[in-house]
């Protein structure tokens, strides 16, 4: 028989508000937009890792769902090489994909900078959330118009059916000049006994974005 | 457990618009890596190797109005249109998958006069690959993969997950990136580019040259369809280094434990080479050399394909896997273009010029901006 997966933890944060599952941890209505939103969240948490100032807005939005989701859950520990990220989002890296062509577009006034263009690849997100918890698993980043649960149910449930995991942190990470939404998750094995955990499926899946 | 056959490909880079054409070329040690002058791409002058316009154009009008569609979407129609010309599989049927594999897409549209022409929904990945499985008739909504240099192969990985599941009986894996002033001038920041054709592996290699192309690999679980000789993909897994998001990992960790959980318990010998990823910029090269040496594979026949039309990023993987299939298919062992010395602090064994050898498995590996790794197995049975 099949083991049966549950999803545990979830991090959400849209709407200057930081939900870890369903309780609001933080929210910050004054902020003027993603950027200063996620530095006050970064104060707020006395998170202390200054390669965040590196980082651009995607992989802050990510890094810090993944931070609240790993030091407020109570997931720990988690095995680094059986640990696999998955991420879709819709909007790859368009935000500093545009930030990036204004350094370029104009002969008078070119000035590519390598900070800027590593950035502007999707999965560097998923990196620094490598970088900063030590995770070495399966990875992968899904571009899909919209969430697409049954896309991240297939996959992640393969990875777990394959032997190569035994975490997962899987979600959505997307952001696009103003417009920002990261839903991320923990899914494992379940070990029975404990109520209140819903089955990685789908329907649940869906659930989570409400 | 259903096995996950090749059924078709295609390749198209400066060598040529086809599988057999590139080899050709190849197998003559034909190199598509020529100095660029062309101040619309880099003020500077630099090595790539690009897709002649005019060919692309002239071919791509005898199955569609060029118009209609952007450099990146010509490239992935065409070569989709010619692997699919090569199998029975109908793609209008619900039992096929599209999957699309690159790192920049429609980037080009960020320029003023292709987002005046194409406008602005071009530049979503999604909206791109939604318009080529259209274009095919396919039903499905299509799986997009944009994970670095290692796209491609983690696309041929889920794609066979998605057949050896039994959720699709075939699928169909473009991987394409073109080249572009975003795309140059990145590279160029990072003085990661070559000052002559790039020489992978070499004691006197300085960096990478960039390329465009395009490939489509057709993966299926029906025998009866499949290339001959067959062809199945095996294991494949990622791993991540944890430790720099643009510099490789001193120890060649991610790439190590990716092979590891790759070739398992096959022993060393049962690998009859090793296509690697090769950028030929410094570190990336001695990441790899000592990857395969932890992993036991320092003695393994090694190449890479970069010296012949460059580092073609989300499309890499899928050029070089089917590069690798055909030196399975029959038994060629392809040289590395651009190599002469080893140039990397463990011994490992380089391909240096094409040979005809019996070939039966083969371990393809990519590795890529943030820190990421990947790796796959084909055998010919």
């Amino acid at each position: 028989m099949k083991e049966q997966l549950i999803i545990k933890s979830v991090c959400k944060i849209r709407d200057n508000k930081i939900f870890l599952d369903d309780e609001l941890l933080f929210h910050n209505d004054e902020a003027e937009n993603p950027s200063a939103f996620m530095k006050n969240a970064y104060k707020n948490f006395q998170v202390n890792y200054p390669k965040f100032f590196k980082m651009d807005n995607l992989s802050k939005l990510g890094f810090l769902a993944a931070e609240i989701l790993i030091n407020k859950s109570n997931v720990l520990p988690l095995n680094s090489e059986e640990t696999g990220i998955v991420i879709a989002n819709s909007s790859s890296s368009l935000d500093t994909d545009n930030a990036f062509n204004d350094t370029i577009k104009n002969s008078e006034n070119y000035f590519p900078s390598p900070a800027v263009f590593v950035y502007t690849l999707p999965n560097i997100m998923i990196g620094e959330i490598c970088i900063r918890h030590k995770i070495t698993g399966e990875n992968i980043l899904f571009i899909s118009e919209k969430f697409d649960p049954e896309l991240i149910y297939y996959y992640v449930s393969d990875l777990f059916e394959s032997g190569k995991i035994q975490h997962c942190i899987t979600g959505w990470v997307d952001l696009l000049s103003d417009k920002y939404e990261a839903v991320l998750y923990f899914v494992e094995k379940d070990k029975g006994g404990k109520n209140g955990n819903s089955i990685f499926e789908p329907r649940k899946i869906v659930q989570l974005f409400s | 457990m259903n096995e996950v056959y090749i059924a078709s490909d295609n390749i198209i880079t400066s060598l040529g618009f086809t599988t057999e054409g590139n080899c050709t070329e190849i197998k003559k040690g034909a190199i598509g890596i020529t100095l660029i002058d062309d101040p619309k791409l880099e003020p500077n002058k630099f090595y790539a190797s690009v897709i002649d316009s005019e060919i692309l154009r002239s071919k791509f009008s005898h199955i569609d109005d060029p118009d209609k569609f952007t450099r990146f979407e010509q490239l992935a129609i065409l070569s989709i249109n010619d692997a699919l010309n090569k199998t029975s599989i109908d793609v209008k049927k619900n039992d096929t998958l599209f999957i699309l594999s690159t790192t920049k897409g429609n980037i080009d549209v960020l320029e003023k006069e292709n987002f005046l022409k194409y406008g602005e929904n071009r530049l979503f990945l999604h909206e791109t690959a939604k318009l080529i499985r259209q274009y095919f008739g396919n039903p499905n909504t299509p799986m997009v993969i944009s994970n670095a240099c290692i796209s491609g192969v983690l696309a041929i990985i889920a794609g066979s997950m998605m057949i050896r599941s039994r959720r699709y009986k075939n699928v169909v894996i473009t991987g394409a990136d073109i080249l572009s002033k975003f795309v140059v001038s990145g590279f160029q920041s990072f003085q990661s580019l070559s000052s002559t054709p790039c020489k992978p592996f070499d004691k006197t290699r300085d960096g990478l040259s960039i390329g465009e192309g395009c490939a489509t690999i057709v993966l299926t679980s029906n025998k009866n369809i499949a290339n001959n000789p067959q062809i199945i993909v095996g294991k494949g897994s990622s791993s991540n280094d944890a430790n720099h998001i643009s510099g490789p990992s001193r120890t060649g960790e991610g790439l190590y434990q990716s092979i590891k959980k790759t070739i398992g318990d096959l022993p060393a010998g049962k690998i009859d080479f090793i296509s690697a990823h090769g950028t030929a910029t410094p570190y990336n090269d001695e990441m790899e050399a000592i990857a395969f040496t932890r992993a036991g594979l320092e003695n393994v026949p090694v190449n890479s394909f970069k010296g012949y039309f460059g580092h073609t990023l989300g499309a890499a993987g899928i050029i070089e896997s089917v590069l690798s299939i055909y030196s399975l298919k029959n038994n060629i062992l392809f040289g590395t273009a651009g190599f002469s010395e080893l140039g990397v602090s463990s011994k490992i064994n380089i391909i240096d010029r094409t040979s005809e050898k019996e070939l039966s498995s083969c371990l393809k590996t990519a590795s890529g901006f943030g820190g990421c790794n990947a790796s796959v197995i084909f055998h010919k049975i």
